[in-house]
């Protein structure tokens, strides 16, 4: 646990990459089996550790500490994990040396291992046994909350980086090795053969596009490439073979459980890559139905038939990665969409159809066709370039996403709390209003809540902000001035608005973020609600 | 009498009225008693200014020959008389010349213990606990979150990182008088004996320090002109925190930056200043030794100065321990 904790310690203050690939090809090169192998799961995201829930943790420490002083340290501290770390009465931890502390791969085996009841005094018995930093790292191991700015990507270049071997080549093993990896690493380390992947209904990882940035296309010839409209589902894989067929998300989490209708429909055997969506195929002639409609299917673990007959969902095929056992993600789009073709034309027209080609000969006449899309579901463009194989993770050239416009408003700041983590000493999390008419007259109804867009140096006028201008205190939250003539406007892009039950403004933006601060405007300058339910008509053709 | 007819707090610091005299002021008055020498215990403009000889020196050195109207030097364990007001210095481990302050009359004595620290520091005498009937504490780090870890273990980090990264500066923040020769010392006593850089600021109290007998080994300005990043790979640099943000940095080669303080126990914390590497290296005591020094000393009552007190009276009344909080403004820690 020692290693895997310093590594932490360090990963976090890291923010060069460079930095933390070397940090982390050290940890892998140095620490042995299995230890290292739970540690890459870790970093990856790949470890199934039993979790703990943070009230036991709570009670854990109350149970040695009094509550006010607890009270004192994690309003100080600011993050659960780390203030228990911190004030945990480990009055056996002075005896306990470097080389005796519970090891990495020991702690999961036993963490996994222990019945219901068991769980709070072996917790216990882990954190007197370890010192700081590794009741740290346990911890937020088993609060399922890493977050050290390490993606599962960067966790493989290191791995790429100590053995010479190529990342892609890791990439496509991955999915078909479970935590320790210890045939990865012999493998890695010269000392055993690449190991064989059983069967290829696994997840394989996903081609991923880069964003159309200023200057992008300028570079590159339309002739190259081709275009496809972007569903605004979720992206998945499917994967059948010898009679397993399973359905994966994005980042390689099986939901298959959830889709019966999809899974039950698949007839044909390989990984075919799509998004998933609700309604009607193409084929069926009836229409492709909003995210928020897809929503009700995602997040659980079974379905009833109620779900499955008034939310149908359906894939429309984008790609195909394996044809049978057979690997064509080295072949060209084109030829890759052929395959496809083929395979969707024989498959069950309810249940899949194949994502059509937009023609354009320059990108002027894709730009108007993206900013205008003849379906309200779809949210922008796919640019493929036409000769490119299927590679894992997001390179820059071959695929580009060009979304619509994200939507904007100017709101009203109406409460602010405190962040957590990094962020504990400021005011980071927004909540904003736009004025609407109320039985009482006019008023700021709040709308949404956000809390990142912003850089560090708006974050410190954020933050002087709400501290100069508090009216009102609610734990941890507060209010803040926000009348016609005085307040803080600001400008707030998201991705989509839907209908909401849950908001008293009736409606519920999608990845809100503060794009601006329109420390020029006054809020009687911000948007009306009305403005806000009009994109909401426009987006669902009632308007 | 009651302790507060002794001594009690104004808005200058605390005053002794039968004395006449400030502990510590935060300005100038007639007659001023020095802990210690960091410049937010020890300011400059005193008509007359008792302290222990290195702090003495160390005002000199910081605000030049006519830092006070007259001064007196004052050796530990010396009984010194102020209008029928007897008073005394005793070590308090915190840095070179820090002194805790014993004021006594009528049976009465009231420790006034500055800044202190109970953990091994070769660059200072260490703390020597003296009973007393009302114990005045710092509370720099007084919630149960802060326990500073052996700093011998925290330097080891650091030489660690000189082998991962051999061709980054690694640039260590640590205050100019007490922490810079305490960590400088350590890392010699870590076996490392490559030369150390310094900032320009550290110059005249480090050779002070080695002056006392502290030897620091091979220093060197950090400051040479035309110095070319090439110079300093791999380097060990000392220098003040204030400094790494300032184009003075930019001479060093892809400078990794360290901080040496206690403040450096909580993570993002020490993420938030930019910090790569965090060394938990401190000058006060952590929660657990000022739960001790309170213990072994026994007082009949604890005040709380500078820092978390809620928590440290918290703790004293749940021990029975009748406390409570200074509420003195104007100490900024310098020192941590």
């Amino acid at each position: 646990m020692k290693a895997f904790a310093t590594l932490l310690d360090r990963l976090v203050f890291t923010p060069s990459r460079n930095g933390k690939l070397t940090l982390l090809a050290d940890y892998f090169r140095d620490t042995p089996d299995p230890d290292r192998g739970y540690g890459l799961a870790a970093l990856a995201g790949a470890l199934d550790l039993k979790s703990v829930k943070p009230a036991m943790l709570r009670e854990l420490v109350l149970e040695r500490m009094d509550p006010v002083l607890f009270q004192y340290s994690y309003d100080y501290v600011g993050d659960l994990a780390e203030t228990i770390s911190l004030v945990w009465d480990g009055t056996a931890k002075d005896t306990i040396d470097d080389d005796h502390q519970p090891r990495l791969g020991e702690v999961v085996v036993r963490m996994n291992s222990l019945g219901r009841t068991e769980v709070r005094s072996a917790v216990r018995d882990l954190l007197d046994r370890l010192d700081t930093s590794s009741r740290f790292a346990f911890l937020k191991l088993a609060t399922g909350s890493l977050r050290i700015g390490v993606s599962a990507r960067l966790a493989k270049q290191a791995l790429s980086d100590m053995s010479g071997k190529d990342v892609t080549e890791i990439e496509t093993l991955w999915h078909g090795l479970a935590p320790p990896y210890e045939p990865l690493f012999a493998w890695l380390e010269g000392r055993a053969e690449k190991p064989v992947l059983a069967t290829p209904a696994i997840f394989h990882s996903v081609m991923l596009a880069n964003p159309v940035e200023a200057g992008d296309l300028e570079k590159l010839d339309p002739l190259d490439y081709a275009a496809e409209w972007k569903w605004d589902g979720i992206r998945v894989q499917m994967s059948s073979y010898g009679g397993t067929k399973k359905l994966y998300s994005r980042s390689g989490d099986d939901i298959t459980g959830a889709f019966p209708d999809i899974v039950e429909a698949i007839n044909f055997e390989g990984v075919i890559d799509g998004e998933l969506l609700v309604g009607g195929t193409f084929r069926s002639n009836s229409p492709t139905r909003t995210f928020s409609d897809l929503q009700q299917r995602l997040n659980r673990k079974t379905v009833t038939g109620r779900m499955l007959d008034e939310y149908p969902a359906f894939v429309r095929a984008y790609d195909v990665l394996f044809e049978g056992d057979m690997d064509i993600r080295a072949r060209s789009f084109f030829e890759r969409r052929d395959r496809l073709a083929d395979v969707i034309e024989h498959a069950p027209h309810d249940r899949f159809d194949l994502s059509q080609l937009v023609p354009f000969t320059n990108w002027e006449e894709l730009d108007s066709l993206r900013v205008a899309p003849p379906d309200p579901v779809i949210e922008g463009v796919m640019i493929k370039k036409k000769g490119s194989p299927y590679q894992a993770g997001r390179l820059k050239g071959p695929w580009f996403k060009w979304k619509r416009d994200p939507y904007n408003i100017d709101a009203v700041m109406l409460y602010a709390q405190r962040g957590h983590g990094k962020r504990s000493s400021y005011y980071s999390d927004f909540t904003f209003g736009v004025w609407a008419e109320t039985p009482d007259g006019e008023e700021l109804v709040p709308v949404g809540k956000a809390y990142f867009g912003f850089t560090d140096a708006e974050l410190e006028v954020l933050d002087k902000f709400v501290r100069d201008n508090t009216i009102d205190r609610f734990g941890p939250v507060r209010a803040v001035r926000a009348e016609p003539g005085f307040g803080f406007v600001l400008e707030v892009a998201f991705e989509g608005i839907n209908r909401s039950t849950r908001h008293k403004s009736g409606v519920a933006m999608r990845f809100p973020r503060i794009a601006r601060l329109r420390q020029d405007k006054l809020p009687r300058d911000a948007d009306r609600l009305s403005t806000l339910t009009a994109m909401l008509d426009v987006k669902t053709g009632q308007g | 009498m009651k302790p507060e007819a002794l001594l009690h707090p104004t808005p200058a610091g605390l005053f002794c009225p039968i004395g006449r005299f400030h502990v510590d002021p935060v300005r100038p008055v007639e007659r001023a008693l020095i802990t210690h020498g960091h410049s937010d215990h020890a300011r400059a403009g005193h008509a007359k200014v008792l302290g222990t000889r290195q702090t003495l020196d160390i005002m000199r050195i910081r605000y030049g020959e006519g830092f006070a109207g007259s001064e007196q030097a004052a050796a530990f364990g010396e009984e010194i008389d102020i209008e029928g007001v007897r008073v005394s210095f005793h070590p308090a481990g915190h840095v070179l010349g820090s002194a805790q302050i014993v004021i006594e009359k009528d049976g009465l004595r009231i420790v006034v213990s500055g800044d202190y620290k109970r953990g091994t520091d070769p660059t200072c005498d260490p703390f020597v606990p003296v009973a007393c009937d009302v114990f005045i504490t710092e509370a720099t780090f007084g919630l149960p979150v802060f326990h500073h870890p052996n700093p011998k273990e925290e330097i080891a980090k650091l030489l660690t990182s000189l082998k991962q990264f051999p061709e980054r500066s690694h640039l260590i923040g640590a205050y100019a008088l007490g922490k810079a020769q305490r960590v400088i010392r350590l890392i010699r006593d870590c076996g490392y004996s490559e030369p150390i850089f310094i900032h320009g600021a550290l110059a005249r109290l480090c050779e002070y320090y080695v002056g006392q007998g502290i030897n620091l080994g091979d220093i060197r300005p950090a400051t040479i002109e035309k110095s070319s990043p090439a110079a300093f790979r791999g380097a060990v640099v000392v220098g003040p925190p204030s400094a790494f943000q300032d184009r003075w940095a930019r001479r060093f080669n892809e400078p990794l930056i360290a901080f040496a303080s206690g403040w450096m126990m909580v993570r993002q914390r020490a993420k938030q200043g930019g910090v790569e590497l965090p060394l938990v290296i401190s000058d006060h005591c952590d929660w657990p030794e000022l739960l001790s020094t309170i213990g072994e000393i026994g007082p009949s009552e604890v005040w709380v100065t500078h820092g978390r007190e809620e928590a440290l009276v918290r703790w004293c009344e749940l021990k029975n321990i009748p406390a409570r909080p200074l509420h003195l403004v104007g100490y900024e820690d310098e020192g941590d």
